[in-house]
């Protein structure tokens, strides 16, 4: 696929189009599409699932497989962050303590 | 302003609603929301920046993908079947499947954004990331239309579009520069979990939450990233029976309704028997 400029170039804007499509599916048409009872009160679980679904693995698999060891830099970095967010409730400082407890864990023993 | 196109055409009145939208305070209030994300925002592209360099794509590939897709979590999805030379159909498939969760935000926005143009509605949309999604919603969660909301989305998700591209084109031209061993993907992640965490309110969010956790890892070997679509049917399975059973157990705690005096201000005349529990005692 990387070999052909063209056919590489459609792929892409048929990904674009999809990310519109997707994006604005319920945004499309002029009168409100009817939606059944539960499926709107489930919409509320729905964004927070679809987050949950891909941080999660992101956290505890390498290579496709659940890791097997607590040496990981992750989980620590990972509960750093967490104490981090509910004492103080700022996203940026999450974000800071977590990095500051992975990167030398990750880049300095190799975790 | 004189350097405004013709007052008369498409392009000039598009112009100057942009700057009338960008000069109200509800666009510098959604530039600031973003500023705490940025962080998590900008790693996260850069390194897909440099993910796409080194999967042996050309530097105007990567620029042509970047623009044209704007969609992290996709563009990380599809960028291995792409260098296994997967046929276009499963690319292009498996990126819908990541991204149905924007079909669901996408009837949320509605509520919000229904009242304009179809034009303006496709541009809004192809812009409403998650990190947006989350923002807006948490400063809006009531459901409520008001006039502010729209400077608020575009503030927003122009500060996003900015980080996200900025740092995706530095990682585009700093491939070499930038090893992915590092693991600077992972403030990506920090960012997206601050964000989960400020979704968090209650009891059947946090069981929905972790559900849908439990059910990615441990369905992480099906294809195309199915593992995401069943982590949410789970989780909204989860929290709907969640709900049912505490209204229910709510209902049963307050026991059976007793009639009431009957309140002339509401122009009840008879006395009255309150079936919906805010009214019992």
């Amino acid at each position: 696929m990387m070999d052909s400029w063209w056919l590489f170039a459609l792929t892409c804007l048929g990904l674009g189009a999809i990310t519109l499509f997707t994006r604005a599916f319920f945004m499309l048409p002029e009168r409100e599409v009817p939606m059944p009872h539960w499926l709107k009160r489930g919409l509320k679980y729905a964004p927070l699932a679809a987050l949950a679904a891909v941080i999660a693995p992101e956290l505890v698999i390498t290579q496709g497989a659940l890791i097997q060891t607590l040496l990981d830099a992750r989980l620590p970095a990972v509960a750093c962050a967490s104490a981090y967010y509910f004492w103080r409730r700022g996203i940026l400082g999450t974000i800071v303590v977590g990095m500051a407890v992975y990167l030398p864990l990750h880049i300095g023993l190799g975790w | 302003m004189s350097q405004l196109p013709e007052s008369g055409s498409e392009l000039g009145i598009v112009t100057r609603r942009a700057l009338g939208i960008a000069r109200e305070p509800g666009f510098r209030q959604g530039m600031q929301d973003m500023s705490g994300v940025s962080l998590g925002i900008a790693a996260w592209a850069l390194v897909t920046g440099v993910a796409m360099v080194k999967s042996g794509m050309t530097v105007s590939m990567a620029l042509l993908m970047s623009f044209a897709v704007y969609a992290g979590s996709a563009q990380l999805a599809v960028l291995p079947l792409m260098i296994a030379g997967a046929p276009l159909w499963v690319v292009w498939f498996t990126a819908i499947c990541v991204n149905l969760r924007f079909v669901i935000l996408s009837s949320m926005w509605r509520v919000y954004f229904a009242h304009l143009a179809r034009r303006h509605r496709l541009a809004l949309s192809y812009f409403s990331g998650d990190v947006i999604f989350v923002a807006f919603l948490k400063r809006y969660p009531d459901g409520q239309r008001s006039p502010e909301q729209l400077s608020y989305f575009w503030g927003a998700a122009s500060t996003n579009w900015l980080v996200w591209q900025g740092f995706s084109v530095a990682g585009i031209f700093l491939a070499d520069q930038v090893p992915l061993s590092w693991g600077l993907g992972f403030a990506g992640v920090l960012a997206l979990l601050g964000v989960l965490y400020s979704m968090l309110t209650d009891r059947t969010t946090w069981a929905a939450t972790g559900v849908a956790a439990a059910v990615a890892v441990a369905a992480f070997a099906l294809p195309l990233k199915l593992n995401i679509l069943a982590a949410i049917a789970a989780s909204v399975a989860v929290g709907l029976m969640m709900e049912n059973t505490e209204r229910r157990l709510r209902e049963w705690r307050a026991g059976p309704a007793t009639l009431r005096a009957p309140d002339p201000e509401r122009g009840e005349r008879h006395p009255v028997l309150p079936l919906d529990e805010e009214e019992r005692p």
